[in-house]
């Protein structure tokens, strides 16, 4: 469905001094450098997958979902979607793919999303009886029946891009690029978002491709990450994968009766997080079953509860570790 | 994936109701912006008192109103924003949004240009029964076949118009921004055009090169066609003019896109 061979992306970058003189130069003489945006990665995407793209801002995500998306050309490297090479935007490739940007839209300001709708419609070539129960059910779906009739601007940004959603998936896109979907949204919101999103993949079988700084949208929606930092692909795995690779130690969440001494639970595991009432440790996954009997039997515990790291924090550890390891790379 | 369900046409329909549509949702900013049209009736005014006390080559003050009437009635006809779009669109990576569809950009934007045309005809059409009836009719062609072609006159004024439009709007893929190119192509259109000053009451030697250029085809030619003041051999010659500046501003436009949109960045999020 989706296959990039040592991709690589180059921008050319306008580059000067702050101030008057600096500025006045550079009417004369400008200098460039070369921003590596996405540098030499490949990797394919089976159809239906859901996929999360991860890392941190400037990292090269957005660059290499906007190349897939026929964009930008690529400097080098190979992509296909769906067999199509994404930036010669040949009409059956734009027709089955969309592009949802958190930051983005294509929803017209000053009319009602309903206009957009038809828009699309008509864009798309939807037969209108085809048109009317897709709408219906995805209008149902995001409970959106009472606001596609307002002026865009007039909506709040969660209405925007829950309507936003509905006008790109209008013609069923088979590949579906999703940039920060859930940004700015609050915690209600960003659930529907993501339930839309899954059963859309579930039940059209379309290719997800998600980048996100939200790690719940990627915990909810993603079987599969790729996380690329500084243009480069530095992990391609299960999620499962990249909390054992990354982070194995489990987490003990311990809720207490009283306070305990920070000497009692030391010996357990490395003490994350102590209060009063509560207690996190971090202890390996083969000594998981033994702490958890000594805690229980030597400490007043109410509740207890073992789960992964958070993965902001494993995460952390990757571009951590990425960051160390390219340092070097660059001095020498 | 279903194929096209419906016809092209639905699409050409749909996207100018939807411009409509959005035309009207700034119809009070669209009717200043008409308003700000109104070089011709001050240019009426300056060249109707130095026709005062003789008439200028052959312009007296009849006849200047008729021209300059004629003239605001063309302009708002033919009036093209495309350039500002793009030019936001490009810098802001809006564009992007357009991209991603499988309908090429140019033809949103000329539905986008062409769904004002109800609102502009509303201004433009009183101006010209207004000019007519005021001026008298003598002053204007009695050839019925010169009338037929008025009409498609200024619809190639239009295209040709929105075509430059996208020529300069698509330099700004090259230089962030375009709005500069416009002003030096704005100045030339206003004074070769025919836009403040008649085009035949320039020294000769100007007239005749102003046949090889663009500027009279948005403008002159179609109010000279209106008003009789060339034959219709010479309008008809001048429609194949216009039509091959329309093949040539759109060539070079398309070649200005392709090559933009391959160096395009995309810009934001």
């Amino acid at each position: 469905m989706i296959r990039v061979q040592r991709l690589t992306k180059h921008y050319k970058v306008h580059k000067r001094q702050p101030g008057v003189l600096a500025a006045l130069r550079s009417v004369f003489r400008r200098r460039f450098t070369t921003v590596k945006a996405v540098d030499d990665i490949s990797f394919e995407i089976a159809a239906g997958a859901r996929v999360g793209f991860l890392g941190p801002n400037g990292a090269g995500k957005t660059t290499t979902l906007k190349v897939l998306a026929g964009l930008l050309a690529p400097t080098a490297g190979e992509v296909r979607v769906k067999g199509f090479v994404p930036n010669e935007r040949r009409y059956e490739f734009l027709r089955s793919i969309m592009l949802v940007a958190g930051q983005k839209q294509q929803l017209l300001w000053d009319l009602p999303p309903a206009d957009t709708f038809e828009l699309n419609r008509a864009i798309y070539g939807i037969a209108p009886a085809e048109f009317r129960e897709r709408l219906r059910e995805m209008v149902e779906l995001l409970e959106v029946e009472d606001v596609v009739k307002k002026p865009t601007r007039q909506l709040s940004l969660g209405e925007r891009m829950k309507c936003e959603l509905v006008a790109a998936l209008l013609h069923r896109p088979t590949v579906l690029f999703l940039d920060e979907p859930t940004i700015g949204l609050d915690v209600t919101m960003q659930a529907t978002v993501r339930r839309f999103v899954r059963t859309y993949n579930e039940r059209y079988g379309a290719t997800v491709l998600l980048t996100s700084h939200n790690m719940d949208d990627v915990a909810a929606l993603c079987e599969r990450v790729m996380i690329i930092h500084h243009g480069r692909l530095i992990f391609d795995g299960t999620l499962a994968d990249l909390v054992r690779q990354t982070l194995p130690e489990k987490r003990v969440t311990l809720r207490l009766a009283k306070a305990v001494p920070g000497g009692d639970l030391a010996v357990l595991g490395r003490v994350v997080e102590h209060r009063d009432d509560a207690a996190i440790l971090q202890v390996r996954q083969s000594d998981v079953s033994d702490i958890v009997k000594t805690a229980l039997a030597t400490l007043p515990v109410l509740d207890l509860n073992v789960e992964d790291a958070p993965l902001e924090e494993v995460l952390a550890n990757v571009f951590a570790g990425a960051e160390a390891k390219r340092l070097p790379e660059a001095a020498s | 994936m279903s194929k096209r369900a419906v016809p092209w046409y639905d699409l050409l329909v749909t996207l100018f109701k939807v411009g409509f549509a959005d035309a009207v949702a700034y119809r009070g900013e669209m009717f200043v912006w008409l308003l700000a049209t109104n070089m011709p009736l001050i240019m009426l005014v300056l060249w109707s008192a130095v026709a005062a006390e003789a008439p200028v080559g052959r312009y007296g003050q009849r006849e200047f109103a008729a021209y300059f009437l004629s003239t605001l009635v063309v302009r708002l006809l033919t009036g093209a924003w495309v350039v500002w779009t793009m030019n936001l669109e490009i810098k802001n990576g809006q564009l992007a949004m357009r991209l991603i569809r499988p309908v090429h950009p140019f033809w949103m934007f000329a539905a986008e240009n062409v769904a004002a045309w109800p609102l502009r005809a509303v201004m433009a059409v009183p101006i010209g029964v207004a000019a007519v009836w005021m001026v008298g009719g003598q002053y204007f062609t009695r050839d019925l076949r010169q009338w037929a072609l008025f009409p498609i006159a200024v619809l190639s004024a239009w295209l040709l118009n929105f075509s430059i439009m996208l020529v300069i709007g698509c330099l700004a893929f090259f230089w962030q921004s375009s709005f500069g190119a416009f002003e030096v192509w704005f100045r030339l259109y206003i004074v070769f055009s025919g836009y403040v000053v008649p085009v035949d009451l320039f020294p000769r030697v100007l007239q005749d090169a102003l046949r090889y250029l663009p500027f009279r085809y948005l403008l002159a030619f179609p109010v000279e066609t209106a008003l009789g003041t060339i034959s219709f051999t010479t309008a008809l010659h001048d429609l194949a003019r216009q039509w091959l500046f329309i093949s040539l501003a759109l060539a070079v436009a398309v070649v200005l896109w392709q090559r933009g949109v391959r160096r395009y960045e995309a810009f934001g999020g």
